[in-house]
């Protein structure tokens, strides 16, 4: 008896240490949710790979990519903060310098044709030079980071791995890059499998989903809960005056415009707006129902129905918020593939 | 030259051989009228020769022209971008310089960009540079910078045009495509805004009292190629040399003919605006950038070409 019940614990233990092996080892590239549109990324300059991907997220957490050795690109992209960077208002670079601001999530960036809070970057593949470079950011060159990296010897072995040559690239740093931020896809919130059938909504998240449909979808439009647009959404211009999106077309008409941000994780993503004057989400939905100020290119759709901003009663405030809630994806947050190794 | 030395010889070959019946009847003539006679045949046979010698001359000249260029072979040709100001050398850091508005000022550093080549050849046929070959960061602080190479089919040309900064495809190409010049991590590091994704095409810095900035720098980055999905300002400039006037370019295997190029930076506060450096010590990608572009679009003169 005692024999047999040995042999079970055996075969167990095997199939558990088997089971392990095959979770450690799987990786299925880039998938596109089922209820997502086809990517705008153009895959096919940057093919993803296994070793492309772990080399991408090496760097990704690695210091060494600032110019003391101290910040990451993780360092403001916390991963189990949906990559922000929690509690800080603008983003925090070397020497406690500061940025003007809201370090933004790094998700779904596969569907994003532009990049910053005013859309200056059009290819994610020359994102990271941005923050690297910055002065307030990591305040290095990108000599230098190639420098470091050549001289590093845990990532020649990488570089081959992904790229079939030691030589350490800037190209192909910042197509590993690209590699591990497409990754970080964030497709199973509560919301994704209400759309995908597997789970339904309880009664206020679909209250609260019709009034999301009324009254935000124009901007934050499903399933990506961005329609990339950039608009000034009425908030007061602060004392450094970002005049946003009119810093990159130099268009007047630009003005207070910045990028419209995705909806997606709202819990894990505070403060909020590019500057990260808002607290939390009642501080959010307060600012539409009543601060809504009528600046320079104020959003046509705030000024519907003779109203400025967006109404929205006590109820319907306690039904939205509950259907924001259904949008936050844990699964994301925690996936161990793009976390720390 | 072996071809010409055949001809005079065979030149001097029948002015001996008209010589020949001359002195056969040298004795029955005249002292006095010999003597005469002698100089008139002395003039005639040099002016013959000088005939002879030059028609041949320009015949093998000719033959030579029709021979000399193959223009299904490729040979080098330098473009050299001799940085001045106003009559004088650019000397970065170290002289002072007055411009229109009666400013000094010293020029620490002047990069820009020369891209898509075009020349034209004699015959009003035109070459196209290769577009990847054709990206050049002139940087007055690199020597190798100043003279670009590029190569081009043998043959005369009277005209080049290139774009002053880099066109606007190449602004919006993947990471494969900006190598080299064109390199944001590398070469082209100055020359690159990573927050608005475009590079700079002209740059030039320096110092001067008049500048309210720290330290009394003035910076002028020009770039701004017409966006990519919005349109916004656009200071890509086309510039256009003609040749003719001060030397055409002989392009033939063996050697690098060299287009010298004076180009004068003071054109840049000199122009259709004149540029305070008090009133705009700092430009990058504003409106008023555009004064500016339109102001260095004149800096380039030809001066002469080493065949």
């Amino acid at each position: 008896m005692k024999l047999r019940n040995g042999i079970y614990l055996l075969f167990l233990t095997f199939f558990i240490l088997a089971c392990k092996k095959d979770f450690v080892q799987l990786f299925e590239g880039f998938q596109k949710p089922s209820n997502f549109p086809e990517p705008v990324y153009k895959f096919q300059h940057n093919i993803i790979t296994k070793p492309g991907f772990e080399l991408g997220r090496k760097l990704f957490f690695d210091p060494i990519l600032s110019l003391d050795n101290t910040i990451s690109c993780a360092s403001c992209h916390i991963p189990t903060s949906a990559f922000t960077q929690h509690g800080h208002n603008v983003s925090h670079g070397i020497n406690d310098l500061l940025g003007t601001r809201n370090s933004p999530p790094i998700m779904n960036l596969a569907w994003s044709n532009s990049f910053m809070w005013d859309g200056g970057i059009a290819d994610l593949d020359l994102q990271p030079i941005a923050p690297i470079t910055n002065h307030v950011e990591m305040g290095e060159s990108m000599t230098n980071v190639l420098t470091k990296l050549k001289n590093n010897s845990t990532y020649k072995p990488l570089f081959k791995a992904a790229f079939g040559s030691e030589e350490v690239s800037n190209i192909n740093v910042l197509k590993a890059l690209s590699q591990f931020m497409l990754m970080c896809v964030s497709a199973d919130s509560k919301y994704d499998s209400v759309m995908r059938n597997q789970k339904s909504f309880s009664i206020e998240e679909k209250a609260g989903y019709v009034l999301f449909q009324n009254k935000c979808n124009s901007c934050h439009k499903e399933p990506l809960f961005t329609d990339n647009s950039f608009r000034n959404n009425g908030i007061q211009p602060s004392n450094i005056d970002d005049i946003g999106r009119e810093l990159i077309t130099l268009l007047p008409t630009d003005k207070y415009k910045f990028k419209v941000p995705s909806l997606r994780n709202l819990e894990y993503t505070a403060p909020y707006m590019h500057d990260g004057r808002f607290l939390n989400l009642d501080a959010v939905l307060d600012h539409y129902n009543k601060q809504v100020i009528p600046t320079s290119n104020l959003d046509p759709l705030l000024l519907s129905n003779g109203f400025t901003g967006v109404s929205l009663t006590a109820d319907e405030k306690r039904n939205l918020l509950s259907f924001l809630n259904t949008l936050n994806d844990r699964k994301f947050i925690t996936n161990p593939l793009i976390a720390e190794q | 030259m072996n071809q010409l030395l055949t001809i005079s010889s065979l030149v001097e070959f029948i002015i001996h051989a008209v010589n020949w019946p001359i002195c056969i009847y040298l004795p029955i003539i005249h002292k006095s009228g010999l003597l005469i006679l002698l100089f008139i045949f002395q003039i005639m046979k040099k002016l013959l020769f000088i005939a002879i010698a030059m028609s041949s001359m320009f015949y093998s000249c000719k033959k030579d022209l029709v021979a000399q260029y193959n223009a299904n072979i490729k040979a080098p040709l330098s473009i050299e971008f001799d940085n001045t100001m106003g009559g004088t050398d650019l000397q970065l850091s170290t002289a002072t310089y007055t411009n229109a508005n009666n400013e000094l000022f010293k020029v620490t550093m002047l990069k820009y960009f020369v891209s898509n080549i075009i020349l034209t050849k004699i015959d009003g046929t035109i070459y196209t540079v290769p577009q990847d070959s054709s990206y050049f960061l002139v940087d007055e602080s690199k020597p190798a910078t100043l003279s670009p190479i590029i190569n081009v089919p043998e043959g005369e040309y009277t005209q080049i045009d290139f774009i002053l900064g880099v066109d606007s495809l190449r602004n919006t190409k993947d990471l494969s495509q900006r190598t080299g010049a064109l390199d944001p991590t590398g070469e082209a590091a100055g020359m690159y805004w990573s927050w608005n994704s475009g590079y700079i095409f002209f740059k030039m810095e320096g110092t001067s009292v008049v500048s309210p900035q720290i330290n009394n720098v003035f910076q002028y980055h020009i770039g701004l190629f017409g966006g990519y999905s919005a349109p916004t300002l656009n200071n890509l400039k086309k510039v256009s040399i003609n040749l003719s006037v001060r030397g055409i370019a002989k392009v033939k295997t063996g050697s690098t003919p060299n287009v010298h190029l004076l180009v004068n930076a003071m054109k840049m506060f000199n122009g259709n605006s004149n540029i305070s450096i008090a009133s705009n010590s700092v430009v990058m990608a504003s409106a008023f950038s555009a004064k500016i572009a339109d102001n260095y679009t004149n800096m380039f003169q030809h001066d002469h070409t080493e065949n």
